[in-house]
């Protein structure tokens, strides 16, 4: 269907005798048949649907709840209309924002500077066709094809205190000295950033490990011919002809850290130094007693504050076209 | 052992159908309210509103034979799930055939969406618990009142039980099935190898406990990973110290009282005592991990429900099972010991109000709450989850194993009974987001000052929208 539509206005264009071209720019609009026109209308008029229904209804909904108080279950009246007051105990009073709001934020820095940069390296070594690259290839990337709520019963299993593999093999399972990596709130986000930098390397990795097999192999010949180590290829040559791939990179690791939520949910219902703005979201506005309106005001913050990487991926996006 | 009850679980826990794990930002909140929308849209849940009211005389103009029911259940572990699975098929032959569906959800999962689902496509008949929790999701006009149901089964219980079914309309709303007292659990061989005895007051309770970490047990379990346990040392701390009319007026926030008070200071103050004995990691061990500590002799006592006889029972050693002992939480040497309150939870069935089949099956799902109100029903599941007391009168107490015995003899002896924390307050105030992670920040550091955290307890309660 969309071929047609594509190669018929193309031949219309490429004819050679001048009479049609003439014909063509008096009738510019004939050009589209009614067919198209529907066809195009289609093609904009259901996605334009979905964007409007999936996401923009619920999006302002979200936006115009926040500003009441109510319960998800009876009916909503001007009654509920509450004002400001849910931002307010949000930033001021509300003991698990900012804790949350933290781990977004630590979450953040270490899949920037410690998974994503991981991740990267692992791509440029498998890039080097070094002998079992194809098994290394597959072992990095198999935790990407489980789904993040696996992880995290995959890692709470290594980690529980008593049971789990690693107090375990580390000896310390039955005495005073048992890590608690799961309960205790200084190291338990540690942990779990562990098992998401176990999913998110391999992510990373093939991401990048796509984009380096497109690199043209003669840019990093005459860098060689030129004399520069290897180091200095990657970042002076390799890195910059794949700035479009970083631009990728770094909103998927934006992007992740930001809808971080199964494996803290998993291991404990994010709380007790487990507190995410996601599941901040989930456990007032889906718990017992559905405190929407609170919920949507934390949805609408964390909204705000995706925007930055969405626009910054879309204004990048849009430049290249 | 350990492994494989975890790996068990964990297996549960993945067949929960996974809802909502994968929430991309802000969604969530449209889907739902797309089925709350067709919830409130449908014709089925109108008429089945309209339908509810009706009463009439006698047992037989309300129930209906044959046909078809469906069932929303909690109960996902093992032993609950066998036991349900036990009651329905006995409904089934006996109710002329009715074909009832059993739509099983992990236990802490129902209960999180709980409102979604109510609000959405419930089942016909669903699990919940009595009390306060009952109460709020009547009121929100979730549940079908069954009073024609009541006046036929009511003879079967105790005034007790009656009043734990009662809205605040003053409607009844649920049948009592199964209930089950906190206590102090231990195993009898460890105790009678070490020459333990019953501590009746908090001096020898401390002292028993040093004994036993000089012995080398952990003298008492504790494992709150999940949140809830914790709350129910402060349930049988508060009873003690402060009395039980303190005790739901703080838990409801009636009569101003209010978490600032001294007297909770107090209690935080005497729970600090013992928390040097619990399970190291305790905050990252799930409930059932800390019965495995007492099963496998490494713990001396577990303050636990009876429900702690479910994992003995799962072990698969009747000899296991035949050590398991308790005793009431000792006495504090206030005025309230005389009390005797304890946590003894209900558990209950109710008949959903926008169930979309409900039109069609309310007679089946009467006849179903009338069958669950029979001690021998109740039986077959006590069979099968021995950590569940039977509630109705003509329950056939005789193969009772002493260890029953004596926990309907502890709860008859209590002047007060509560229904545990997270039933007796309000749901969003008890969840993860309130109570739990208070007590786990609490447990953390317990010789630190309260005042602090209290008045968070206290302005998180004042955040919360009227009920």
């Amino acid at each position: 269907m969309a071929n047609t539509t594509r190669t018929a206005p193309a031949r219309a264009l490429g004819s050679p005798e001048a009479g049609a071209l003439v014909t063509t720019r008096r009738r510019r609009y004939t050009l589209l048949t009614r067919r198209d026109k529907v066809l195009l209308l289609l093609m904009v008029g259901i996605p334009l649907a979905l964007d409007i229904v999936l996401i923009w209804l619920p999006t302002i909904t979200s936006v115009l709840l926040s500003f009441t108080n109510w319960d998800g279950l009876s009916d909503l009246t001007s009654k509920n209309f509450v004002g400001l007051k849910n931002y307010q105990f949000m930033f001021t009073g509300y003991t698990l924002f900012w804790p949350a709001f933290s781990h977004n934020v630590i979450w953040l820095l270490w899949l920037t500077f410690i998974a994503t940069p991981l991740g990267i390296l692992f791509a440029v070594l498998l890039d080097r066709e070094m002998r079992g690259s194809r098994i290394y290839q597959s072992i990095f990337f198999l935790p990407v094809v489980l789904a993040l709520a696996v992880v995290g019963l995959i890692w709470e299993l290594q980690y529980t205190p008593t049971d789990g593999f690693i107090n375990n093999f580390l000896g310390i399972a039955h005495n005073s000295h048992l890590i608690d990596w799961l309960g205790n709130p200084r190291i338990n986000l540690y942990a779990i950033l562990v098992a998401a930098s176990w999913r998110h390397i391999g992510y990373v990795m093939i991401l990048y490990l796509a984009g380096l097999k497109s690199v043209d192999p003669s840019l990093k010949e005459a860098a060689r011919v030129d004399g520069a180590t290897e180091v200095q290829t990657f970042f002076n040559v390799v890195l910059p002809v794949m700035a479009p791939i970083n631009v990728v990179v770094v909103v998927v690791t934006a992007i992740e850290s930001l809808r971080a939520f199964d494996i803290a949910f998993i291991i404990n219902q994010g709380k007790n130094g487990l507190e995410l703005l996601s599941i901040l979201i989930t456990n007032n506005s889906v718990s017992e007693a559905s405190l929407v309106g609170f919920g949507s005001a934390i949805a609408v913050v964390l909204l705000v504050i995706s925007l930055v990487p969405i626009v910054a991926f879309l204004t990048r996006v849009m430049r290249t076209f | 052992m350990g492994d494989s009850r975890e790996a068990k679980r964990v297996r549960n826990r993945l067949m929960l159908g996974n809802t909502g794990l994968e929430l991309p930002l802000d969604l969530d909140l449209s889907r739902r309210d797309v089925l709350k929308a067709g919830a409130y849209g449908s014709l089925a849940a109108f008429i089945a509103a309209c339908g509810g009211t009706s009463t009439s005389s006698g047992t037989t103009g309300i129930t209906a034979t044959g046909g078809k029911l469906t069932l929303g259940s909690n109960g996902s572990d093992p032993n609950s799930k066998a036991g349900i699975q036990a009651i329905v098929d006995a409904f089934d032959q006996a109710n002329g055939g009715t074909k009832t569906t059993i739509n099983t959800v992990d236990h802490g999962t129902f209960q999180n969406q709980i409102s979604q689902y109510l609000g959405g496509t419930p089942e016909d008949v669903f699990t919940w618990f009595s009390g306060h929790r009952m109460r709020f999701f009547a009121d929100k006009g979730l549940v079908t009142p069954i009073d024609d149901v009541w006046s036929a089964v009511s003879s079967n219980y105790t005034a007790g039980f009656a009043s734990s079914v009662k809205g605040n309309d003053g409607h009844v709303y649920a049948v009592p099935t199964d209930y089950y007292p906190w206590a102090v659990f231990y195993r009898k061989d460890v105790w009678a190898a070490k020459g333990y005895s019953v501590p009746t007051n908090w001096d020898d309770f401390k002292a028993l406990c040093a004994k036993m970490k000089s012995d080398g047990l952990i003298p008492i379990a504790f494992a709150d990973k999940d949140g809830w346990p914790a709350q129910g040392t402060f349930d049988i701390l508060n009873l003690r110290m402060n009395g039980y009319d303190f005790h739901v007026n703080l838990l409801t926030g009636a009569n101003g009282q209010k978490w600032t008070d001294p007297k909770v200071t107090a209690v935080f103050k005497k729970w600090s005592e013992i928390t040097q004995y619990y399970s190291p990691a305790f905050a990252g061990l799930t409930w059932e991990q800390g019965a495995d500590q007492l099963l496998r002799k490494q713990a001396g006592m577990y303050l636990l429900g009876l429900f702690v006889s479910d994992e003995f029972k799962a072990s698969g050693s009747q000899a296991d099972v035949d050590q398991l002992d308790f005793f009431p939480f000792p006495d504090l040497g206030t005025s309230f010991d005389a009390e005797k309150a304890l946590d003894a939870p209900i558990d209950v069935y109710m008949v959903s109000k926008k169930s979309p089949t409900l039109s069609g099956d309310l007679g089946q799902a009467k006849a179903f709450m009338e069958f669950l109100a029979k001690g021998s029903t109740q039986v077959l599941y006590w069979q099968h989850a021995p950590g569940s007391i039977p509630t109705a009168s003509d329950a056939d107490t005789s193969q009772y194993p002493p260890l029953t015995k004596k926990a309907v003899q502890i709860v008859s002896a209590a002047q007060k009974i509560t229904q545990y924390f997270d039933r007796d307050s309000r749901p969003d105030f008890a969840g993860p987001n309130g109570m739990q992670g208070f007590l786990l920040k609490f447990l953390s550091n317990p010789s630190a000052d309260t005042t602090g955290l209290q008045s968070q307890m206290q302005s998180f309660w004042d955040s919360l929208p009227p009920e």
